[in-house]
């Protein structure tokens, strides 16, 4: 009898073993997929390591500093500064036609960026600022304000309006269109008032520092290890029964499978919640013979779009060729330089467009649609198409056989449920559908679930 | 264990907390919240590992007593002296 069986081995499922192995409970991981990190995984092919859904860490604060999440998420779980060894951006860019606003890790770059392009909306945009919602408050407002609405009254350009909502919905946007105005106000602290950073080694530092740890504490980590029902009885979880038959019981289970996944779990009818289409996307990797830079590339991350509105929303076609972002992870401020370049691009996608197709015409998808993505993006960055040595693609297929999420749901669901509890006593809710998102927003999940109902 | 000992156990405890801290300078009757920043979160935490550690229960309407290195001495020597160190 375990104490708790999470389900996922995601960075949520992760950091809550890491706390309750910690203070000595019996904790089981089950992860379905053969690797571990869920969305923020790795994989590898031909010979090369690829990260999965890690663009860069948001919430990047200088070493020392003692508040917000990322001091939180290193205290809780026992982190010193060097164990991620973090480096951050040189610097990204919001391009629409005709604007471009640069920013980095200090808001008075944005800010003079600002000033520069939109000298009557400076004022408006720093009231903005001192609108925004403090992280304590998130889930506890209620108020469901729509961001677009909030936006709408305090900046009167609708182009800047645009340009500030394109790159917190594409790290952050569960739904389409828009996103509420408590998340709208996390993610916007996360990304412009804090900074982003990545690690030299990519994610695959701070899974293994994670499943190194929980191990240490004695906790119990199963891959391959699906989970085919949870079993109830009367108010609560009687066992959890894997894919091969095997039953396993505990006092609790915490599942970061997303909500509605673990009611059908539960065999609970759940009313799609989200009938406007979840948000997934599809990436390219290129593997470039030169680092970006000496091809005149520089940003860290640019997020663009070729109008001056943004359409965020599931596309009719496999791709959304319109808006996208592009990152270079040899971008960072590392002490020493990654030993290849490479350039992503990420742009929306349409899951069932991509799950229908047969095996040879995904392969041949993928190929097409690489050249189309990487064509569209070279309209806001330099044309690196002629140093490529090695490209990959993912799909929705893909997030969806890592993260388990239904239509490959890139953030989860829209409706979020924050304090983590579900219709039975025992059985609780982390990660992506609990509310935050991101690697640090997913592991503060884990952290505050365990903390709030399984460490008392 | 003495007062002199229990000091020692707790700033083991800050250091596992916040292993980038510099405890050297830690002030005995300035709140760790000033002093350090912690939170609830970490005050918590305090309690959990000395539980852990050394069994020591700490009623939740008494975590106030631990709001700096002085205060956590006193309230602790009488409920762990007859812990071994």
């Amino acid at each position: 009898m375990y104490d708790t069986i999470i389900i996922g081995a995601g960075m949520s499922g992760l950091a809550a073993g890491v706390r309750l192995a910690h203070f000595g409970r019996r904790v089981c991981i089950l992860e379905r997929h053969r690797a571990i990190g869920g969305l923020n995984s790795f994989y590898k092919q031909r010979g090369r390591t690829y990260d999965v859904g890690l663009h860069a860490i948001t919430n990047f604060v200088p070493k020392g500093t003692r508040t917000g999440p990322l001091a939180k998420l290193f205290r809780q779980l026992r982190v010193a500064w060097e164990d991620w060894a973090l480096a951050p951006q040189l610097g990204s860019a919001i391009i629409f036609p005709n604007a471009i606003l640069q920013f980095s890790n200090s808001i008075e770059v944005l800010e003079s960026e600002i000033r520069l392009r939109f000298p009557k909306q400076i004022d408006n945009f720093r009231r903005l600022i001192a609108s925004l919602h403090d992280y304590g408050q998130f889930g506890q407002s209620g108020a469901n304000r729509s961001t677009r609405k909030v936006i709408g009254e305090i900046i009167s350009d609708p182009l800047l309006a645009e340009m500030i909502l394109c790159p917190v919905l594409f790290y952050g946007g569960a739904r389409e269109h828009d996103i509420e105005f408590d998340q709208f106000s996390i993610l916007f602290r996360s990304i412009f008032l804090e900074g982003l950073a990545r690690p030299l080694a990519g994610i695959q530092r701070i899974l293994k520092m994670l499943a190194s740890r929980f191990k240490e504490h004695g906790g119990e980590l199963r891959l391959r290890a699906g989970v085919a029902k949870i079993a109830v009885k009367g108010d609560s979880v009687e066992k959890v029964i894997l894919e091969d038959g095997s039953e396993l019981e505990a006092r609790n289970v915490l599942s970061s499978a997303g909500f509605a996944e673990t009611m059908r779990l539960c065999n609970e009818s759940q009313p799609d919640d989200q009938p406007d289409g979840r948000i997934s996307i599809v990436e390219s990797i290129s593997v470039l013979n030169a680092p970006p830079r000496s091809l005149g590339y520089d940003r860290t991350i640019v997020f663009y779009n070729d109008s001056e509105t943004f359409h965020y929303e599931k596309p009719e076609e496999l791709i959304d060729l319109r808006s996208g972002t592009v990152c270079s992870p040899n971008n960072f401020a590392y002490p020493e330089p990654l030993d290849e370049g490479v350039m992503r691009i990420t742009s929306l996608a349409n899951y069932e467009r991509w799950a229908s197709l047969d095996k040879e015409s995904y392969r041949q998808a993928k190929r097409d649609w690489y050249e189309k993505l990487v064509a569209s993006a070279i309209r806001f960055v330099p044309d690196f198409r002629a140093a490529v040595i090695e490209t990959d693609v993912f799909t929705p297929r893909t997030i969806h056989r890592f993260t388990g999420h239904a239509e490959g749901a890139l953030y989860g669901a829209a409706q979020k449920r924050h304090d983590g509890t579900s219709h039975l006593k025992n059985l609780f809710i982390c990660g992506n559908d609990q509310g935050l998102v991101g690697i640090v927003g997913a592991i503060i999940s884990g952290i505050s679930i365990a903390n709030q109902h399984l460490l008392k | 264990m003495t007062a002199a000992d229990i000091r020692v156990a707790i700033l083991d405890i800050l250091h596992d907390i916040a292993p980038d801290e510099d405890l050297s300078g830690l002030k005995e009757d300035v709140p760790f919240r000033e002093q350090l920043e912690l939170d609830s979160m970490d005050f918590l935490d305090i309690v959990m590992e000395l539980r852990k550690r050394y069994r020591v229960q700490i009623p939740e309407n008494e975590y106030t007593e631990l709001a700096s290195m002085g205060s956590t001495v006193r309230y602790l020597e009488p409920r762990m002296k007859d812990i071994a160190k």
